[in-house]
């Protein structure tokens, strides 16, 4: 299981976050904070003809959380952001291929919750 | 409570304790590696003799207490008031009506934050706590000083987690109402003496709680020795059910206060507008109680005095004195708190490189290591220690050394997957 849970992409993406920064000025950001256990999340956005033309994040948690944001920035970077209001957790979830526990479920989803906050300009609860 | 005799006249046998325990004597599945319980400061497991209490109270002896005139309920309310009994003579209280049974330490603060601190606390006072406190004893404290406006003081915590008894004095000497600590650490294992932070409060005019949580179920805990008006504990973590809690306090401060809850049981009279209260214990127990969960910690009690609590704690310290110098060698390991099992309880708080805590725990579970992550429930000590989050392992009557070294080698496993070694 934990051969599994911290496959050698995880840690990849934990030790080398992709899109690690911030955007001064963004068009949309957003940060939130994991009360479990402290994780904390901040996304910053640029979006140019309705595509999110730029996305930096910055992070402090579990490999899990941060490794989530990470492979979360790649896969909404270039892309509508009509599409990008469209990922689901289910989406985020098979991008990462590894079996999350329902302790853990906060920590993978911590990025997407704070992404979907900012875009939609409100605290979602994306249970 | 006799105290018992300082040195066990028998070496503790944490393997037999352990036999006593079916959770951790259960066949894992297929594949996976057998339970290693290190979250006792949790909650602890529960042994056969208090799961058959439990079992043969609703076999035999389910109804409700007081008032019943039929054999069964005055059967249950026996077993009760037993249980009642069997705390009073495990903490040294003067009389079992000093005994209250409630859900939880939470709820026994609670209790007297309610009940004693809305009768004593006035605007300006002030409370003297500390910042190594679990959340349930800073919460309870912030919801009545914005309520009364009053004033909240925390004796600060030295940076190997002991608390400052200069800075104490200092706070004493501007006359508090109420002193509020914990006797044990729940987050760093840190011993407070009890007694004496109790004899200089007491000293100074204040009324004095103690948060007996970590210390009651692991060590001897005796209320006269320690001079206190309250001492709060959970039955949960001392071997008994879910649910059960004890509040005890000193019968002249009990019997002066109003109730916390309002119900059944806790009254003498009702008219339709106004009532009288019942005496204590009864007062503060209002509704019908966990009747089967407080008989059940009264068989937690009389399997850890059959133990004895001066030979429970002699294997907790012998047991930290193994894993301290096992848990040090680990690359990366710094371990928090005194790290002195003269000076710390059965618990052991660290951080592994830049490893977070939860993935630590989590992969100490795949290794069947179960320890705790996080801030403990005591952010402000944390953050104190510039800590957002730790790894935890704590002790019990049945763990072993070979316990330790399940974790110790879990911990290298941890170490490997990060890459660190």
């Amino acid at each position: 299981m934990v051969d599994s849970l911290y496959r050698e992409t995880i840690l990849d993406h934990y030790r080398n976050p992709r899109n690690k920064g911030s955007l001064d000025p963004a068009d949309y950001t957003y940060a939130d904070t994991n009360p479990l256990c402290g994780d904390e999340v901040r996304i910053d956005l640029r979006v140019e003809n309705g595509r999110v033309s730029d996305v930096k994040f910055e992070g402090r948690g579990c490999a899990v959380s941060i490794a989530a944001t990470s492979i979360l920035t790649e896969m909404v970077e270039g892309r509508p952001l009509d599409e990008v209001k469209a990922i689901t957790k289910d989406d985020l979830l098979e991008e990462l291929e590894i079996p999350v526990s329902p302790a853990r479920m906060k920590c993978a989803l911590l990025g997407l919750k704070v992404l979907k906050a900012g875009i939609y300009g409100v605290a979602q609860d994306d249970e | 409570m006799t105290p018992q005799p300082a040195i066990a006249t028998t070496p503790f046998d944490a393997a037999a304790v352990r036999a006593d325990f079916p959770i951790l004597t259960q066949e894992p599945a297929p594949g996976e590696p057998s339970l290693v319980f290190l979250d006792s400061a949790a909650s602890s497991q529960k042994p056969a003799a208090v799961i058959e209490a439990l079992d043969d109270y609703y076999r035999a002896a389910n109804a409700n207490i007081h008032r019943g005139v039929y054999r069964l309920s005055e059967l249950s309310t026996g077993r009760y008031e037993q249980a009642r009994h069997l705390v009073a003579d495990f903490v040294g209280a003067a009389s079992p009506r000093e005994c209250v049974f409630v859900r939880n330490t939470t709820e026994a603060i609670n209790l007297v934050a309610h009940a004693w601190g809305r009768k004593h606390i006035a605007a300006g006072d002030l409370i003297v706590l500390t910042v190594m406190d679990h959340h349930s004893n800073l919460v309870p404290w912030q919801l009545l000083a914005e309520e009364k406006g009053a004033e909240l003081a925390h004796v600060t915590v030295t940076p190997d987690g002991r608390l400052d008894l200069d800075h104490l004095d200092a706070l004493l000497r501007r006359e508090p109402k109420l002193v509020a600590f914990p006797h044990v650490s729940n987050s760093l294992g840190t011993l407070n003496d009890a007694a004496e932070i109790t004899r200089r409060a007491k000293a100074a005019g204040a009324t004095v709680l103690i948060d007996g949580a970590q210390s009651v179920p692991h060590l001897p805990a005796d209320v006269q020795a320690l001079g206190c008006d309250f001492l709060a504990f959970s039955g949960h973590k001392m071997l008994g059910p879910m649910g059960s809690g004890v509040l005890w306090g000193k019968k002249a401060v009990l019997d002066a206060l109003p109730p916390f809850m309002g119900g059944g049981s806790m009254i003498r009279t009702v008219e339709l507008t106004r009532s009288t209260w019942a005496d204590v214990p009864a007062r503060f127990e209002a509704g019908t109680p966990a009747v089967a969960d407080a008989i059940g910690l009264g068989a937690a009690i009389e399997y850890l005095s059959a133990l004895g609590m001066d030979a429970v704690r002699a294997h907790e310290r012998d047991l930290l004195a193994y894993a301290l110098p096992r848990l040090a060698e680990i690359p990366g390991m710094t371990l928090l708190g005194p790290s002195d099992p003269v000076h710390q309880s059965g618990v052991v708080s660290f951080t592994l490189g830049d490893i977070h805590p939860h993935d630590v725990a989590a992969i100490l579970d795949a290794e069947g290591v179960a320890v705790r992550a996080g801030h403990h429930c005591t952010q402000p000590l944390l953050r104190h220690l510039g800590l957002v989050a730790t790894t935890r392992a704590s002790f019990y009557v049945y763990n072993t050394e070979a316990d330790v070294d399940r974790l110790v080698s879990a911990l290298h496993a941890a170490n490997r997957v990060f890459g660190l070694t």
